[in-house]
């Protein structure tokens, strides 16, 4: 076997397969930039489906904010460095609506971005604020809003999402809840995972078997509530298939990650973007950057050899410590990859609170890198690094993505602004 | 009388009667409720956590030769000797016989590593003399600059499964029972006698009146507050604050010590599939907010280095803290100094013959600490049953196995029961282990907390440290029904919440990560950070 160098030429590099990095090749694809993704697979498999745009703006409100847009401006008023503060809101909208309807043409349709927050659903029979849903999920937060009889269906052999659960912690606002324990069609004995039901449910014959057992147990209920488990490729005819056999709306609640709804949008990136003639190399890191004076190289290796990606402009999208855009040493934190400053408290001490779940979350998750207006990353002076060079996703400072869910708002909206100023810098390469 | 049964809210308190009232359920209260029922002292024992919630289950899980005492305090050293050659014939399932050694490096004093052999010799404490070569190829993680090296018969001990299976093998005795999360709140004294204890349930707030013939407080750390609410000053103590590293990796085959006076950061034990580094020694005055600091856990690590380098870049899964009570005996300022004897008090020059004492010691040393105390307590009963726990040995219960690491996953293989679904990926902790423990395990309960059920089996053990798991147990939970509404979200937030507290001074390097993605889950996904207060006014077991 011979190891061939192969080297890719294009505008953009894009590095990271997280939420950020495809949103990132998504605006790159919309505005014709020729673009190269690489990076690690992000935690996009460890998403909900739910794309969430701010929840909680840090007042210490105790409700979570129903308009997140409110939150927005008081993020620009209290927190001006927070990334949702520094897009524009016309553009966080554009890069919403561009996201939501580029993702809902290849397959997996979303509601497109309104004005409020909808309440979804949690397999813990919690609910959270989220900004829009896959189309699957939709009818769960209409029926929670009009309080629909509904019945939860759960399976016998699937772990972490019981149906009890979902009802004893909502009975009291949804007197109208049940639930119902079925067989999944032709897994009858011993555990079942949702993936392996979710890709058998895109085979009709499953389909039909299983709104046979559900048939049985449904009763009066106006609506039914399954796991996420309705399809890989093609959840919204399975879901649309089901309810004609069913007669009633049947909607998804996520399971634990890694769920389907996130490794569906990873599959459906995969195979998306390398047909719309983007270079994607998935599922590699990226081992060092190189800022020459003609070309970015990143360089990186798979199992044919290594690879050299030529780019005029770069985006960093490599997430946090899940995903290995930062790292936390014991002595500090460190961006391992361009080793570009982490803004930080001054001692691992400050990192944490001491209460896990109290109310102001933990400085360590402020942590990240500084950018201008930009999005272009800062060194210690405050000076942009290199013009080249944009920042987008978690791995920025000044941020809560887990306190304020607001882990793809960032995501979206920054990766909305760094493509904005990399076209830029292309066009001028370019002329 | 300070108090007549009525509550506060004026309705009759439930009164439960015993032979003998233990209060404090760590090694030692659980030895003495075995020791007891063996001579069939029927008793109850309460605890106003659980099982091992103070220093019993906040150790190095060590089983002393009594070489760590041979120079400060040889007496101690003899004890722990005989102690762990019984233990290691009568509660072989709790113990690991792992062997130890002390092993000096470059810089120990010479005087104490030439002293020690005919050190150990006097205690009786065999000692076999390595050279440094020979150690390496024993304990191939040992430092390569080790300049002396002894082999010495120390061993481990899993302290929760000892004090789950003293407490079972009570039950079965003579129904001897347990009331966890129960607090002592007051004696009702009189007539130079402790006529009943007043106890609150932590959990509903119910209260309990327990008669007893005898008393024993066993409070280890809390003693002398347990001893002051029965009016007796005569329990000094100091309190000694420990921190201790869990590795995710099993670094050495045996135990490691430091060949040096006892200090910082020199004893590395492993316990099943992780090591336990530790510990610090810092005097404290407070014995209800005890935490692992940033300082003590780097502490540890550096000291540690010296004997196993990969210590230096080990990944850890858990640091904890906890209080020795360290009996005062005039007024030495250093803690390692201080005797690690134990003391039995029996209060009659305080004017009580039903009460009496027993703290200090240690985890070594608990069945002899039992066997005096039950010794005084038969003896003012008028039993003549003589002790028996150094020859008997301790049967296993069905329900007490699933702490030992390893356990749970050769069972589930075993039992090859494909319905019987795995909860704790990390332990292998599988549904079957759970029912049984909420069913039959000592302190089983309908609505267990997950602390309770971690503290009965593995789980929330791994590197993962309960924040998968501790939602899928909940989730079951919910599903045979035991949590019918949103009091068993709270478990889980006060589960993890609790479980935090051992990571917040470890949480680098994967650690990190893993930390990251369990808040997204608990609070992003769950929203277990913005629970609604609970309507009910049952308090949360703190």
């Amino acid at each position: 076997m011979t190891y061939e160098k192969r080297e890719f030429i294009a505008d953009l590099a894009v590095i990271g397969s997280g939420l950020a990095g495809m949103a990132a090749s998504i605006f790159a694809l919309k505005r014709g930039i020729s673009t190269a993704q690489a990076g690690n697979t992000g935690a996009l498999a460890y998403t909900t489906g739910y794309l969430d745009l701010l929840g909680d703006a840090g007042t210490g409100a105790a409700e979570h904010l129903g308009d997140p847009w409110a939150g927005i401006r008081e993020l620009q008023k209290s927190q001006p460095n927070h990334p949702l503060a520094r897009v524009p809101e016309n553009d966080i909208h554009e890069a919403f609506t561009e996201f939501t309807s580029f993702i809902s043409e290849c397959g997996i349709a979303y509601g497109a971005p309104g004005k409020v927050n909808l309440k979804a659903l949690t397999p813990a029979g919690t609910t959270k604020p989220t900004f829009s849903v896959p189309a699957t999920m939709q009818p769960g937060v209409d029926a929670l809003a009009s309080q629909a009889r509904c019945v939860i269906i759960d399976f016998k052999g699937l772990r972490g999402f019981s149906g009890r659960q979902v009802v004893a912690n909502l009975k009291d606002r949804w007197p109208g809840l049940t639930t119902e324990r079925v067989s999944f069609p032709d897994m009858p004995m011993g555990e079942i995972y949702p993936e392996v039901m979710a890709r058998a449910l895109e085979v009709p014959g499953t389909r039909e078997k299983l709104a046979d057992a559900i048939k049985s147990v449904r009763g009066d209920a106006q609506v039914i509530g399954l796991p996420a488990i309705l399809g890989m490729h093609n959840p919204d005819l399975v879901m649309t298939e089901l309810s004609r056999l069913l007669g009633c709306p049947v909607f998804e609640i996520p399971t634990m990650p890694p769920s389907v709804p996130g490794i569906r949008l990873r599959e459906m990136f995969e195979q998306v973007f390398p047909k719309k003639g983007l270079t994607l190399v998935p599922q590699q890191k990226v081992r060092s950057v190189e800022f020459d004076t003609d070309s970015v190289q990143l360089v990186l290796a798979d199992n044919h050899g290594p690879i050299i990606i030529h780019a005029k402009a770069v985006i960093l999208a490599t997430g946090r410590f899940l995903s290995g855009g930062l790292e936390a040493e014991q002595t500090g934190i460190v961006e391992p990859l361009v080793n570009l400053p982490v803004a930080q408290p001054t001692s691992r001490d400050s990192w944490y609170s001491m209460e896990y779940m109290g109310r102001d979350g933990h400085a360590i998750h402020q942590c990240g890198i500084r950018v201008d207006d930009a999005f272009r990353p800062l060194d210690k002076d405050g000076k942009v690094v290199d013009p080249r060079l944009f920042a987008a996703g978690v791995i920025l400072a000044h941020q809560d993505w887990i306190r304020g869910r607001c882990g793809a708002g960032v995501a979206i909206s920054s990766a909305y602004r760094a493509v904005q100023g990399a076209e830029q810098i292309i066009l001028q390469k370019n002329n | 009388m300070t108090s007549s049964p009525t509550s506060q809210a004026g309705t009759a308190i439930e009164t439960v009667k015993t032979d003998v009232l233990i209060i404090g359920g760590g090694a030692t209260g659980t030895g003495i409720m075995r020791d007891l029922a063996l001579r069939s002292v029927h008793c109850r024992l309460i605890d106003k956590q659980d099982l091992c919630a103070g220093a019993s289950g906040g150790n190095h899980g060590l089983l002393h030769s009594g070489a760590r005492y041979v120079l400060s305090d040889p007496h101690s050293a003899s004890e722990c000797r005989e102690e762990g050659e019984i233990l290691k014939r009568t509660s072989s399932q709790c113990i690991e016989n792992t062997g130890g050694l002390f092993v000096a490096v470059k810089g120990d004093d010479e005087g104490f590593i030439r002293d020690f052999p005919a050190l150990c010799q006097a205690a009786g404490i065999p000692v076999q003399e390595l050279t440094p070569k020979e150690a390496l190829e024993l304990e191939p993680q040992l430092s390569k600059d080790i300049i002396a090296a002894y082999a010495v018969p120390d061993a481990t001990i899993d302290p929760f499964r000892l004090a789950l299976e003293n407490v079972n093998h009570a039950r079965e005795l003579n129904d001897s029972t347990y009331h966890p999360h129960t607090t002592l709140c007051d004696f009702e004294i009189g007539d130079g006698r402790i006529i009943a204890a007043f106890c609150r349930d932590s959990r509903t707030g119910k209260e309990l009146r327990i008669v007893a013939k005898q008393y024993v407080n066993a409070g280890g750390a809390w003693a002398m507050d347990i001893a002051r609410l029965a009016g007796c000053n005569d329990v000094n103590l100091l309190y000694s604050k420990g921190t201790l590293l869990i590795s995710h990796d099993r670094l050495t085959t045996r135990v490691i010590n430091r060949l040096r006076p006892p200090a910082d950061g020199d004893i590395l034990v492993p316990g099943g599939t992780v090591s336990v580094l530790g510990t610090t020694s810092l005097r404290t005055d407070d014995l209800e907010n005890v935490r692992p600091t940033i300082a003590e856990v780097d502490k540890n690590v550096v000291e540690g280095t010296a004997m196993v380098p990969a210590l230096a870049h080990a990944r850890y899964i858990r640091a904890f803290s906890r209080v020795r009570p360290l009996v005062q005996h005039g007024d030495d300022q250093n803690d390692r100094n201080v005797a690690r004897s134990f003391a039995l008090m029996n209060h009659e020059d305080q004017n009580l013959n039903n009460f009496c004492t027993i703290t200090g010691g240690k985890l070594t040393t608990f069945r002899l600490m039992a066997e005096k105390t039950s010794d005084l307590v038969a003896k003012r009963l008028g039993n003549t049953e003589p002790c028996t726990t150094a020859t008997t040995p301790l049967p296993g219960g069905q329900a007490c196995k699933w702490t030992e690491p390893g356990a749970s996953p050769k069972y589930w293989y075993e039992a090859n029961n494909s319905e019987d679904m795995i909860l704790c990926e990390c332990e292998m902790v599988p549904q079957s282990a759970i029912d049984q423990i909420v069913l039959c395990a000592p302190g089983a309960e309908n609505e267990m907390t997950l602390e309770a059920i971690a503290l009965r089996s593995r789980a929330g053990k791994g590197p993962c440290q309960g924040s998968f798991c501790g939602i899928r147990i909940a989730s079951y939970l919910y599903d045979r029904g035991y949590y019918q509404d949103t009091t068993g979200l709270h478990h889980m937030k006060s589960f993890f919440n609790e479980r935090f507290k051992g990571l917040r001074t470890i949480i680098w390097g994967q650690q990190a990560a893993q930390m990251e993605l369990a808040e997204a889950l608990h609070c992003g996904l769950l929203g277990l950070d913005r629970l609604e207060e609970k309507k009910t006014n049952k308090a949360d077991n703190e």
